[in-house]
């Protein structure tokens, strides 16, 4: 557990001394390693709670945050081996790619640590590294747009987690009437006593942490920041924001609602968190038509996804909690994929117009269908894992008599998916409206696979060329930027098919733990 | 408001007065950076602000005997009365926002609103919060409940200067004073709460005065001015 904490921050510090080609190799290696540690402690944190010096503790539910969270660092940190040497090659320079590195790795450190801590204080201080951190991340673009994009972010993010410091204080106060001044707000502590905490004050802190808490999450109406910083962070960057930071500020919620339904019982927390989960579903709904920026259709998807998990859990049934959970996890892959997918495209055509990229099939014979394999898995078709967690929480909500919630929920994934459907079959399906590249440039279709290899043994020099030209040539722009995402798909699939029994046990305790057995 | 206060652990009543007065001194604090014309000025309210909260710390901690406040108390003094005030300080100067070009020192421009409108949205705002968190009856065995609520109408006050001000040095400081609000509050309702914590709370504070100031360098460099009036490309 120490050494998943190590890690990612020792790499941090190795890259930003380290020439770059060490820094790809540390991260890289770090990716791997923190999420096949996060496996290993998967079946421990299945059997029981893992205490650690006092501040440290992982039980079933951080294990799936972190478990979400250990896929996309490693897949990112494959990812951004192709990103940041693929085209700008020599154009970037390697000061910021460097900070890019290390912030990669730091963050990937906060948002692993987030879920790992062991009482609500430490968890808010977490989170407020992991906003720091990303904000620069957002800004490392150096464009108008970034500037501007991380300087919203940060304000609307710092602000939404001083409401959520607020909440933690009154999490303290109401502790502190049964516990007496002098306790560190540990999440057992207050759990154990939950049933005797004073109601006006879990209510407080209750409304006041998913206001807060849901700024970072993106919860409408304190989403605005989310499709700035998504759209103009670079590709990385925004799949681990979307994938893993917002699921991280989720956990603190659920952290704080596993509280507030021992205190207060079930109706009080779940009201609030139906309410906030329905308007993010029938906005970004809206939002998804329309959209004229590939990143920015992602963005609004998951504020879309961040309204399914609140209404999730706000059903309280134990099918739609596991539901919940499994669908952190689904999304975590999923969105990653496309906006992995997404940047490729971007990278390929160089802008990030839904209306100019065109031909994105015909293009990009491995990240072409896979992008769309992302956003078909994001609307939840069969056979991927999102079908199946959203099947659980609709499941969930039927069964315990939210009908109105759960005809709504239905209806506006259908509607969003059409929404996001449109436009990326639009990009990847039609045409480029150029004339097609010479026949010389033409890879026949047989030799994807072919391709995709030669590319990865040639230097990525080769591929910087292609971008400039006025018809990009068929061809991926680096295989580092397919390995992960064929991962993913493949994790996607596996979770959707036939999810390995480890997890079920994992998701079987976790529900418990959110009350799930007791309604 | 009489019943909450009686209500209470029974308080010198010189001290609820003293952390009341206090706790008012704050919030006009608050209400002064509504009107501050001048970046300097608008950073020397915010040390000054800081500063009182300090020193009802101190009254706290002796009146309490709660050890831990006295260090809390001088941290606090030191990151967020010194230290914040002279990088923030520093990075204006070094953008030529101090003492240069007087186009970027006068932010009182900046004001969607005019300043009465501002303020008089701001006392609604303040005394709405006053009055919710009062009927909420939440008592506090270390101050008066009074100073709790009055922490709150800081909170509150300080998201309305965030919101109308248009200069990024503004909408920084009121984040920093959205801060020294919850530190009020948590000097009424959690005066007990573990030294650790709040050293950790403060470490926070601290990056995240570094990164804003990284990041309002960023958008200056690139904007040329302090204002966001630009700051409206991305949206839909």
């Amino acid at each position: 557990m120490l050494v998943v904490l190590a890690l990612p921050l020792a790499a941090a510090l190795i890259c930003l001394r380290a020439p770059l080609a060490v820094a790809r190799a540390v991260t890289a290696c770090s990716g791997a390693a923190s999420f096949a540690l996060v496996l290993v402690l998967i079946p421990a944190a299945a059997q029981r709670d893992i205490d650690y010096l006092r501040v440290l503790r992982v039980d079933a539910l951080s294990a799936v945050f972190m478990l979400a969270t250990g896929f996309l660092y490693a897949a990112v940190a494959v990812y951004s081996i192709g990103y940041l040497s693929g085209d700008q090659g020599g154009h970037v320079p390697s000061r910021r790619t460097r900070r890019l590195w290390a912030g990669l790795n730091l963050f990937a450190w906060a948002m692993l640590a987030a879920p790992m801590t062991s009482n609500l204080a430490l968890l808010w201080v977490a989170i407020e590294v992991t906003t720091v951190i990303s904000a620069l991340l957002v800004a490392v673009e150096d464009t108008d747009g970034a500037a501007e994009a991380a300087w919203k972010y940060v304000l609307l993010a710092s602000a939404g987690l001083g409401l959520a410091l607020l909440a933690t204080i009154f999490a303290y106060y109401a502790g502190a009437h049964v516990l007496g001044q002098s306790y560190d707000l540990g999440f057992t502590q207050l759990l154990a006593v939950a049933s005797r905490l004073p109601h006006a004050a879990v209510q407080l802190t209750f409304v006041l942490a998913v206001l807060g808490f849901g700024t970072k999450m993106g919860l409408v109406p304190v989403h605005t920041w989310l499709p700035d910083a998504h759209s103009e962070a670079p590709t990385p960057v925004s799949a681990l924001l979307s994938g893993s930071l917002l699921a991280i500020s989720f956990y603190a919620i659920l952290r704080f609602y596993q509280v507030a339904e021992a205190a207060l019982g079930p109706t009080f927390p779940r009201n609030v968190l139906l309410v906030f989960g329905v308007a993010s579903l029938l906005l970004s709904m809206l939002y998804l038509f329309g959209q004229r920026d590939v990143k920015r259709l992602l963005a609004y998807s998951s504020v879309e996804h961040m309204g399914i998990l609140a209404i999730g859990v706000s059903f309280g049934a134990p099918a739609a909690l596991a539901g919940v959970l499994l669908h952190v996890l689904a999304h975590a892959a999923a969105k990653g994929n496309a906006f992995m997918g997404a940047g490729v495209l971007v990278r390929k055509l160089g802008t990030k117009q839904i209306s100019a990229i065109r031909g994105g099939l015909d293009l990009l014979p491995w990240s072409g269908p896979l992008f769309l394999l992302a956003v078909f898995a994001l609307g939840a078709m069969p056979p991927f894992g999102l079908f199946r967690s959203e099947f659980e929480i609709v499941a969930g909500g039927l069964g315990s008599g939210s009908y109105a919630a759960a005809a709504i929920l239905i209806i506006a994934v259908t509607t969003a998916f059409f929404g996001l459907a449109g436009s990326v079959t639009r990009m990847l399906m039609l045409p480029l409206p150029r004339p097609a590249a010479p026949a010389a440039d033409r890879i026949p279709v047989a030799a994807g696979a072919g391709a995709d290899s030669s590319i990865a043994a040639q230097p990525d020099a080769a591929s910087g060329t292609t971008t400039s030209a006025p018809v990009p040539a068929r061809g991926e722009p680096s295989a580092w930027m397919v390995v992960p995402v064929v991962a993913g798909a493949l994790a996607l699939l596996w979770l959707g098919v036939h999810p390995p029994a480890a997890l079920d046990e994992l998701f079987a305790r976790a529900v418990t733990l959110l009350g799930g057995g007791a309604s | 408001m009489s019943g909450v206060v009686a209500a209470t652990v029974a308080a010198p009543s010189a001290l609820s007065g003293g952390a009341n007065v206090i706790a008012v001194g704050v919030l006009l604090a608050e209400f002064g950076m509504f009107r501050q014309a001048l970046l300097r000025d608008q950073v020397r309210l915010y040390a000054a602000q800081s500063a009182l909260i300090s020193v009802l710390a101190v009254v706290v901690a002796a009146t309490r005997h709660l050890p831990d406040l006295y260090a809390l108390a001088a941290l606090s003094f030191a990151l967020k009365t010194v230290i914040v005030p002279v990088v923030l300080r520093r990075m204006l100067r070094g953008i030529g926002a101090i003492g240069g070009d007087p186009r970027w020192n006068d932010i009182a421009g900046s004001t969607a609103l005019s300043v009465a409108s501002a303020v008089l949205i701001a006392i609604a705002v303040a005394a709405f919060g006053f009055f919710t968190v009062a009927a909420l009856g939440l008592t506090s065995p270390v101050l008066p409940a009074t100073a709790l609520s009055i922490s709150v109408a800081v909170v509150l006050v300080s998201f309305v200067l965030m919101i109308v001000r248009r200069d990024v040095i503004s909408q920084a400081i009121g984040f920093l004073s959205l801060e020294n609000g919850v530190s009020l509050t948590a000097l009424v309702v959690a005066a007990g709460l573990p030294l650790i914590l709040e050293i950790a709370f403060l470490f926070d504070l601290l990056v995240a005065v570094v990164v804003f100031g990284l990041l309002i360098r960023v958008h200056h460099g690139r904007a040329e001015s302090m204002s966001t009036a630009e700051l409206t490309s991305l949206r839909g």
